[in-house]
């Protein structure tokens, strides 16, 4: 027994032990990887990201270097501060604390000493550095936007969050993401991958030598350059019109489905986004609640689209074989319903017949052709769903599937849709005549307005609008290359164009004939309201127009939205027209006309829900007049913000 | 003639390959530790892999004196070795030289040397001399004090020299004493002991005399046999009361805070969780470093030379103390059970040889190299494991250093060459 004390002690023990070793390295040992070995420091070389021209080749994004100083508080050796703050153009006080501040944070880590150096300081201090031990300068690479406009499209890149690391390894703490526009949507092209290098570093922290070689390090791969569909000249021209207003411009040349131009109005210069003022100036565009200068109403933006509208209506009621072109409709002011009037009209000659009635925009005519799809159908959710299947394949009430970040579904009502509405079958088409003018439960965006009109320049097809044109050595993704039919046979445009080219010709958009170019187009004019105060109130009608021109082989596709513009005619008329001469014809011959749109502002028009006052609405009131609208210039960075940054922010 | 060549062959391999086996691997660990920049040469003396090469070369040299020493000699000289040994303990006191608040060494030029780690083997000779007398008789309290008193000589002199670790290595001898006949009545004191300080600590008195009292109430109404007084058993309570008590002040009052630091960190005493952060960061940096080391070794570990964690000197001391972590980290669960295994098929091994002596010396001192080897392989490596407070001593032949490689070779090679002598004796 006494021979046995030390033997089974030793044996315990033993197994004792290795039941400790497995317990530490088999049982709660987690999956070895290199980036969470806190003896290896990552170190990342990050590429170059790609730039951003227009369609024309016009340089619009491109990198800056900025320089860093850097300060490792234990490496700084004494030196002559007099000279090294007058270089970084800083007092000996603020040396000491930023000194003290950065030791307090780390006396062994780098902390950044003065951010940002602007080019001329940074050439100046660059050769002196080499005397300030402890102090270097980094690189790093920021955006430089070679333009003041389109800050919608472009978007910008901004530090990645904790979500985003979560959810994307990739991203590392301060890496740099693109946060709106192009730079979200190709992201992966234009930010290239970052190159890795492993370095095993010791207790103090102090790098040794790479680990193993370098075995495991690899190259950074630049970021792809990428061509975009706007076209610079364009997209400038719509951004000058929509100063002082708010509201969507979207072109769409309909042969291929690019984005000629994506205006959201108000707009703001992309330079604001970069360099050391990027969070405030965010913060200030972001906490902006009635301007919304980061909304993008082109994309974003989901109203009633109005009379534009009635065109799809007509379509389908041929393609349904309800109406015939030559069949007339006589409206007394209205669309009456016995001897109830379900809609009203406003003065025109009766009866009509289709092209008089989208020339005259009769809600009369529209009410009865929709009926008649509606009920042509024994069961009135059946008639709904084949009238939705046929306007949903325009491109509305879904997703349009376009690269860019935000966007809105709108709306295109069906059967079901009522039956939850109203109980199944208790309803008819009499319930529901205002989706026939393009109000009532219908909504749709400016770029599916836009895409809309492509597809009926394109006499029944459309390729998904896009905003890529061309990617450094690869090529664009297929389904922008392919064509999308609408279900309307393509025999039925002839008319329907007819009608919408008479708008111009003879009908409610006479006055904004472009000499020279066949133009078709459809007004709009819609109905809106808000809450103030939790009572509904209506405001100003929105401003609404559609068109695509020349006639034949359309070139660009229009839509334009003005909120608060009255009616079709007065705003987004005009502006449609003008972009449509500009794009066309490079030039504009119609100045009085740009004057007209130049110098009338809608701000006191907006600013009436929030006066706290009694307001009129649609007109009551005189318009506006401002000094005429100066084109901004490339380089100006600060004459950009269309909003008054004094203005209260709610 | 014949006799005398199978004399010189009855060394026992298996130890000896065992030994080898430790001492090689541990070099090649020491260099996987202790390396700074590529490896030139094997035997770079600027590097301490070089250095310690050089003491194992040494280790053959000292190797070949012991085994071509007369067995005898030991047993006649060992008071002798003894006495030496004591009298290098206490010239530290005049001569030695400072290293990390411990006067532990002597400086030879650039070399130093650690009598402590000689005072080992020249205890268990002295002990084994001892016990093996005629005369000596350990059922006696006055033999056993005098017993008793051979270890302690060293112990105090040791802890006098603020190196808490190597004193506990003396408490080794208690296995010795039991196999050699001291009562059961110590072995049951000695566990009660444990049990009792480790109770103090954790649950304080009360809950301690609680127990207590239970037990041996317990004690009292079933031991039917030889029914003990009340008075011996209130005696023995009152013992045990005032032992934890004892225990509470000695931990409150005598010893340093970081060595309260690690036996609340052991035993989990503190609840406080910033006091415990705090601790944590003054007392278990080593501990957790090295647990790290060890966790991420895996299954097969990082391979040799390349765990980060080595290679980046995390884990401090870890050439020397913290050598298991490297295993650890490099060789993995298979590399580091191998070695568990190694230093316990050693053990084992001069245990079985122990017992098999005829003469009563060799068995005593071979049972003595058998718990020095235990203690110290079983504080060092429960300590880099994170299963015993830290207590700073060497693994046997792994850790850095020549003073503690040679008296561990010293140790064993002496009972090697007793036990190659037994065939001689009857």
């Amino acid at each position: 027994m006494r021979k046995l004390l030390l033997l089974l002690t030793v044996i315990t023990v033993g197994l004792l032990f290795i039941a400790r070793l497995f317990y530490l390295q088999v049982y709660k040992k987690e999956a070895y990887s290199l980036f969470e070995d806190s003896a290896i420091r990552t170190v990342y070389d990050y590429p170059k990201r790609g730039y951003v021209y227009d369609r024309n080749g016009k340089l619009l994004v491109a990198n800056q270097p900025s320089y860093d100083v850097m300060i490792i508080p234990r490496e700084v050796k004494p030196l002559d501060t007099l000279e090294f703050c007058k270089l970084l153009k800083i007092t000996k006080e603020d040396f000491i604390k930023k000194y003290h501040r950065a030791n307090n944070y780390s006396p062994r880590l780098p902390s950044p000493f003065v951010p940002q150096l602007s080019k001329k300081d940074y050439a100046v201090l660059q050769e002196k550095m080499r005397k300030f031990e402890g102090f270097y300068i980094q690189k790093r690479s920021l955006r430089d936007y070679q333009t003041t406009i389109g800050a919608n499209v472009l978007g910008d890149i901004g530090e990645v969050n904790q979500r985003i690391i979560e959810k994307q390894p990739y991203y590392k703490m301060g890496d740099l993401i693109g946060n709106q526009g192009v730079e979200k949507s190709y992201e992966d092209v234009l930010r290239g991958v970052k190159g890795i290098k492993f370095i095993q570093k010791d207790r103090f922290n102090k790098n040794i030598g790479p680990y193993k070689n370098g075995r495991f390090d690899t190259l950074p791969q630049p970021g792809k350059d990428i061509k975009i569909t706007i076209d610079s000249e364009l997209q400038q021209y719509g951004e000058l019109l929509m100063t002082n207003k708010r509201g969507g411009i979207v072109a769409i040349d309909p042969s291929n489905g690019e984005i000629l131009a994506l205006v959201s109005g108000p707009s703001y210069n992309p330079n604001l986004l970069v360099g050391r003022d990027r969070s405030k100036n965010f913060t200030k565009l972001y906490r902006d609640s009635i301007a919304k200068p980061l909304f993008d109403r082109g994309l974003q933006a989901q109203y009633a689209p109005g009379s534009p509208f009635k065109v799809v209506n007509a379509l389908i009621a041929l393609q349904e074989d309800v109406m015939s072109p030559e069949e007339k409709v006589s409206c007394r002011m209205g669309y009456y319903y016995g001897s109830r009037k379900l809609t009203g009209c406003h003065h025109h000659k009766s009866p009509v017949d289709m092209n008089a009635g989208i020339a005259q925009s009769c809600n009369a005519y529209f009410v009865t052709a929709y009926r008649k799809i509606i009920d042509k159908y024994d069961d009135a959710g059946n008639g709904m769903n084949i009238w939705a299947k046929h306007a949903k394949s325009f491109g509305l009430g879904n997703y349009l599937g376009y690269d860019l970040p935000v966007g809105q579904k709108g709306r295109i009502p069906d059967g079901d849709y009522y039956d939850k509405a109203y109980g199944n079958n208790r309803w008819g088409s009499t319930y529901i005549v205002s989706n026939a003018i393009g109000q009532g439960e219908v909504e749709a965006t400016p770029i599916q307005l836009a895409n809309m009109v492509a597809a009926i320049g394109n006499r029944g097809y459309y390729y998904t609008p896009h905003i890529i044109k061309d990617i450094e050595g690869d090529t664009i993704p297929k389904k922008y290359t392919t064509k999308r039919q609408t279900t309307i046979d393509k025999r039925h445009f002839e008319p329907v164009i007819e009608g919408m080219f008479d708008v111009y010709n003879k009908g409610t958009a006479s006055t904004l004939r472009i000499p020279g170019i066949d133009i078709c187009g459809k007004t709009g004019t819609a109905e809106n309201f808000v809450r103030i105060d939790s009572v509904y109130t209506q405001l100003t009608d929105h401003s609404i127009f559609v068109a695509f021109a020349p006639k034949d082989n359309p070139k660009i596709a229009i839509a334009v939205f003005v909120e608060n513009g009255y009616w079709g005619s007065r705003f987004a008329g005009r502006m449609a027209s003008l972009m449509i001469e500009k794009y066309i014809k490079g030039e504009i011959t119609r100045t009085d006309m740009e004057h007209w749109i130049l110098t009338h502002s809608l701000e006191n028009e907006y600013a009436k829900p929030y006066s706290g006052e009694p307001f009129k609405i649609n007109g009551e009131t005189t318009l506006q007049v401002v000094d005429k609208v100066q084109p901004k210039k490339d380089d100006d960075v600060n004459n950009s913000i269309n909003i008054d940054p004094n203005k209260p922010q709610f | 003639m014949n006799r005398e060549n199978h004399r010189g062959f009855r060394f026992d391999w298996i130890t000896i390959v065992l030994f080898l086996l430790l001492v090689g691997f541990g070099w090649l660990n020491i260099m996987s530790a202790s390396h700074i920049g590529e490896i030139e040469s094997y035997f770079d003396m600027s590097q301490l892999y070089g250095k310690h090469a050089v003491f194992i070369g040494l280790t053959f040299v000292i190797i070949v004196l012991i085994l071509s020493v007369e067995a005898k000699f030991y047993e006649r000289f060992a008071s002798i070795i003894y006495i030496v040994a004591m009298l290098a303990l206490v010239g530290l006191f005049i001569f030695g030289k400072d290293v990390n608040g411990a006067r532990s060494w002597y400086g030879i030029g650039s070399m130093t040397l650690q009598p402590s780690e000689f005072a080992k083997f020249a205890t268990a000779l002295a002990v084994a001399k001892y016990m093996s007398d005629l005369q000596t008789n350990m059922n006696t309290l006055k033999d056993q004090l005098k017993a008793v008193g051979i270890i302690i000589v060293p112990a105090i002199l040791i802890l006098l020299q603020n190196d808490a670790g190597s004193t506990l290595v003396y408490a080794s001898f208690f296995f010795v004493f039991y196999r050699e006949g001291l009562q059961q009545i110590y072995l049951a004191i000695a566990l009660s002991a444990i049990i009792l300080a480790v109770l103090a600590l954790k649950f304080g008195i009360l809950i301690t005399a609680i127990v207590a009292t239970l037990v041996i109430a317990g004690f009292y109404v079933f031991r039917r046999k030889k029914r003990a007084s009340i008075l011996q058993s209130i005696l023995i309570l009152l013992v045990c009361v005032s032992f934890s008590a004892g225990v509470r002040m000695f931990f409150d009052h005598v010893l340093k805070p970081h060595q309260q630091n690690r036996i609340s960190l052991w035993l989990r005493l503190e609840k406080d969780p910033i006091k415990l952060e705090k601790m944590k960061q003054e007392e278990a940096y080593n501990l957790i470093q090295s647990e790290q080391a060890i966790s991420s070794g895996g299954w097969t570990g990082k391979g040799f030379m390349q765990g980060t964690r080595t290679t980046g000197k995390f884990v401090p001391e870890q050439e020397t103390d913290y050598i298991f972590s490297t295993v650890g980290e490099e060789w993995g669960f298979l590399g580091s059970t191998l070695v568990v295994l190694l230093f316990m098929g050693l053990i084992i091994r001069v245990l079985f040889l122990a017992e098999s002596q005829k003469s009563q010396f060799s068995r005593i001192y071979g049972y003595g190299v058998a718990s020095i080897l235990f203690i110290h392989f079983t504080i060092n490596t429960g300590m880099v494991m994170g299963l015993i407070p830290t207590v700073g001593i060497p693994l046997p032949f792994f850790s850095y250093g020549g003073s503690g490689l040679w008296g561990f070779t010293i140790l064993l090679f002496i009972f090697i060459k007793l036990d190659s002598n037994k065939i001689n004796e009857w």
